[in-house]
């Protein structure tokens, strides 16, 4: 065998102990290998209840134990997970029961990705502690905006697809575009310059900033920190139109409106043209009826009026006096016709008076009635003359007779003789 | 008693959208003499015709924005097609 062969010349053994302990020795020996930043992702992440922190960091060719004591790992301030890219500082040594060299961890840091999200999410706490986030901060988008104010790469697609959107929506709008690097390290003074202009210069009613998608370091000039200042104190609202759906950045929370993409963005900022058609035709048909319903208010009016008219016609007068005069006519009638049987009884029964009166009813019974030639009725003695004719009228004719004598009954007047026909009776009553 | 408008050609689509809402607002309203109503309902009219000729005629204009410095005057109004 090739084993016992080699051994012609023995030489003493060295154990596994020795041999580990020797490597080891030589590992700590080495200046890089004890100060050392390694770069690489987490991988079979453990960490038992004894506090220690294990797992692997590899990259696509190679892998490296790694481990973390429990007093490192109290001090932490990452949140470790498998996948996570991490920068990890320590030195290299030998676990010497495992023989596996390894990696004491003293330090970690989150690298690419992992690290500017933690940058991410520390100046986004800072800011929000600053109030720059408060929803009351956040102005309205202007219904109808005159001027909308683009900034964005000026070769981007991002910007063909918001003009098509305006112009299909809202063409009335006029955009001013601020062109930009969207990514790169001029990309954010670009955005802060470009928003200050815009205000400055072109006075648009709202400002569109928007990026197309990209990997999160892509997006990172909308986390910069002046950039989020520059959207906050923008005079003109700010809607943002940044990366994907998914894709918030600090700049997202500083709008006045976050939309998802920078068509969404396009589309926040404008109204919608058919809508303002339809809006125009309810408008247009509710001017239609509002004058309708005024028309016809006013027609009744003229009813009830014409009614009014009608009854202060002089027509109706005529009318209304017509039919008074019937009703008194009646009236008249009727009352006329109870006045003359009123006067037909008075009538009657002053017939019977004076027929109680007629002379001819006493000269039946005896008497007679003289009367001179003229038609006087004798009452008294005085009023005839001797040989004076007088009618003796009687119940059926008279007799012409004449006076011979004259003799009154009653006592003579005591007065001096003024009446010569007391005197003359007196004389024919003596006769 | 009768208020002076604009020409309606003289407004923006937004002044004329917004005056046309108050107006049908207040013809619904219906407190104005029917002259008066008949004249809110022509000047409706009109506004609309403005609107929708608006909408119709309307070319998106695109212009860029001028960063040279130091011109402190405001933007001219040269358009750039897009």
């Amino acid at each position: 065998m090739a084993f016992e062969q080699l051994d012609l010349f023995p030489r003493a053994a060295l154990s596994v102990s020795d041999l580990t302990l020797y490597l080891r020795n030589l590992l700590e020996s080495d200046d890089l290998l004890q100060d050392v930043w390694v770069q690489g992702e987490i991988s079979n992440l453990s960490r038992p209840s004894s506090g220690h922190i294990y797992f692997t960091l590899k990259d696509e060719y190679a892998a490296l134990r790694c481990v973390i004591w429990r007093a490192q790992a109290q001090r932490l301030r990452v949140a470790l997970q498998n996948g996570l890219a991490v920068e990890a500082h320590g030195y290299i040594s030998l676990y010497e029961r495992d023989g596996q060299y390894q990696l004491y961890v003293d330090a970690l840091r989150l690298a690419g990705e992992g690290a500017l999200f933690q940058e991410f999410l520390r100046l986004k706490a800072r800011l929000e502690a600053e109030g720059l986030f408060e929803p009351a901060r956040k102005r309205p988008i202007p219904a109808f905006p005159r001027r909308i104010g683009l900034v964005t790469s000026p070769t981007g697609a991002a910007l063909q697809d918001m003009l098509n959107i305006i112009r299909q929506r809202y063409p009335l709008v006029e955009v001013v575009l601020a062109p930009v690097s969207v990514q790169g390290d001029e990309a954010a003074g670009e955005v802060v310059r470009a928003i200050a202009d815009l205000n400055r210069r072109a006075r648009p009613s709202v400002i569109i900033v928007a990026r197309g998608g990209g990997s999160l370091e892509d997006l990172w000039a909308f986390n910069d920190e002046r950039v989020v200042r520059a959207i906050a104190a923008s005079q003109a609202p700010v809607i943002t139109g940044i990366g994907h759906e998914t894709d918030f950045t600090l700049a997202d929370f500083a709008a006045d409106l976050r939309a998802p993409t920078p068509s969404a963005a396009a589309m926040a900022a404008t109204p919608d043209g058919a809508e303002l058609r339809h809006k125009m035709r309810q408008l247009e048909r509710r001017l239609a009826s509002a004058l309708g319903a005024r028309v016809q208010d006013e027609r009744h009016r003229l009813v009830l009026l014409r009614q009014r008219l009608e009854r202060l016609s002089p027509l109706r007068r005529v009318r209304e006096d017509r039919q008074r005069l019937d009703y008194l006519s009646t009236w008249a009638a009727h009352h006329i016709a109870g006045g003359l049987r009123l006067r037909r009884l008075h009538l009657e029964s002053l017939r019977a008076r004076l027929e109680s009166l007629n002379p001819r009813a006493v000269l039946a019974r005896g008497y007679a009635i003289l009367q001179r030639p003229d038609g006087q009725v004798v009452q008294r003695v005085a009023q005839a003359r001797r040989g004076d004719t007088l009618h003796a009228h009687l119940a059926d004719g008279y007799l012409v007779t004449q006076v011979e004598s004259l003799h009154s009954h009653s006592a003579p007047p005591t007065d001096g003789g003024s009446h010569d026909g007391d005197l003359e009776s007196r004389r024919v009553a003596h006769l | 008693m009768t208020e002076t408008w604009k020409a309606v050609e003289s407004l923006t689509y937004e002044e004329a959208y917004a005056e046309l809402e108050q107006l049908v607002q207040r013809l619904e309203a219906g407190q104005q003499p029917l002259d008066e109503a008949i004249r809110l309902f022509e000047r409706g009219q009109a506004l609309i015709r403005h609107c929708q000729a608006l909408l119709d005629q309307a070319e998106l204009r695109v212009r860029e924005l001028d960063r040279s410095l130091g011109a402190e005057a405001e933007e001219p109004p040269e358009e750039a097609a897009f």
